[in-house]
C-alpha cells in the first residue's frame, strides 16, 4: 500500500505550522480559542464580548478555522464555532494527504487517457 | 480532467473525491483493469508501481510492489470486493511483506471506485476510500517513512503547480 507515503500525521508541515502560528499571533483570535474551548458558542454570541463588527469577528473566526484550531457548524440561523479536538486534526491531516495522493493520481490518468485518442479518425472519403 | 469535488468526514475516517474525465467510462474503466496502466497511475509520484498479480474477480487479489528514489521497495495488495465492469470496483488496500503476503494486522483502506457517463462521451469518476485506523496509519507513517513521505509531498505540489 502506497498511501502511508503521502500521510504526515505525525508532523505538522510548515505551512500547517505557520497557519497556526499565524492565526495565534493575535489577541482576539487567542481569546476566541481560549472561550471556544470552554464551551462551544455562536459567532454572534462571541461577536458580542469584543468592540468590533460581527463581520471583523468572523474574519478571525476564519483565519482560525483555516489553521484547524476550531471549525464552525450551522445550527439552525446559528453559526456555532467550537475547539478542533486534537484527534480531528489529525483525522484532517490524513485524509488531506490522501487527497493530495488521488489529485496527483487523477493527473496521471488523465495524461494516460491523453496519450491514446479515444476516437479515431475516419478514413478520408473519397480518397483510394 | 477536472476535480469537481472531494469531502472528507473525520469522525467516518473517509474521503469522497469526484473527478471528471475526457474519455468514456469504457476507456477508463481500462486503466483499472488493464495491470500495465495501473501502474503508471498507482503510485505516487516517484515511487511506481508494479503489479505482479492482478486478479480483478470478486476475491481476487492484486500484488504490487512500488519502488522508491533509492530503490526501496514497499509492498502492497488488493483484495477485490466488487466488480461491476465497466462501472464499479471495490477492493481493500492493504500491506504487505516482502514476499508480498498480507500483513495480517495490517490497516487497510476501504475502496470503492464507480464511473458514470456524462454527456460528450465523458466519464465521472468517484472513489471513496474509508481507513479502518486512525492510529494504525500514524504508526505507519513513523515506520521510517518520513522521508519517503516529504519527498512525495514536494512531488505531488510540483505537479499540482504545474497544473493551475
Amino acid at each position: 500500500m502506497c498511501n502511508h507515503m503521502v500521510v504526515h500525521t505525525s508532523e505538522l508541515s510548515d505551512a500547517e505550522v505557520d497557519a497556526i502560528f499565524h492565526a495565534l499571533a493575535d489577541r482576539t483570535r487567542r481569546d476566541i480559542v481560549a472561550r471556544v474551548t470552554e464551551r462551544e458558542q455562536s459567532v454572534s454570541a462571541l461577536a458580542r464580548q469584543y468592540a468590533m463588527s460581527f463581520a471583523a469577528v468572523q474574519k478571525h473566526v476564519a483565519v482560525l478555522q483555516r489553521a484547524a484550531l476550531v471549525s464552525k457548524a450551522k445550527r439552525g440561523r446559528e453559526q456555532i464555532v467550537h475547539a478542533e479536538p486534537e484527534t480531528v486534526r489529525r483525522a484532517k491531516a490524513l485524509l488531506d494527504s490522501y487527497e493530495h495522493l488521488w489529485r496527483s493520481r487523477v493527473s496521471r490518468i488523465d495524461a494516460l487517457l491523453a496519450e491514446t485518442p479515444t476516437t479515431v479518425d475516419p478514413p478520408p472519403k473519397g480518397e483510394s | 480532467m477536472t476535480v469537481r469535488d472531494v469531502v472528507t468526514d473525520t469522525e467516518a475516517l473517509t474521503m469522497t473525491f469526484t473527478a471528471e474525465f475526457d474519455a468514456p467510462v469504457e476507456r477508463v474503466w481500462q486503466v483499472l483493469a488493464d495491470a500495465r496502466q495501473l501502474e503508471r497511475w498507482w503510485g505516487p509520484p516517484e515511487w511506481p508501481a508494479s503489479f505482479t498479480r492482478h486478479d480483478m474477480v470478486v476475491g481476487g487479489e492484486s500484488h504490487y510492489v512500488l519502488t522508491g528514489p533509492e530503490g526501496e521497495e514497499m509492498a502492497g495488495w488488493w483484495s477485490v470486493t466488487a466488480v461491476e465492469e465497466p462501472t464499479r470496483l471495490a477492493f481493500d488496500d492493504g500491506f504487505a511483506d516482502e514476499d508480498g503476503t498480507p500483513v495480517e494486522s495490517s490497516p487497510v483502506i476501504d475502496t470503492e471506485i464507480t464511473l458514470a457517463p456524462l454527456p460528450g462521451g465523458r466519464a465521472l469518476m468517484t472513489t471513496r476510500s474509508r481507513f479502518s485506523s486512525l492510529e494504525a496509519f500514524e504508526e505507519l507513517a513513523q515506520m521510517g517513512m518520513e522521508e519517503g513521505m516529504r519527498f512525495s509531498l514536494g512531488q505531488i505540489d510540483a505537479l499540482l503547480v504545474e497544473q493551475s
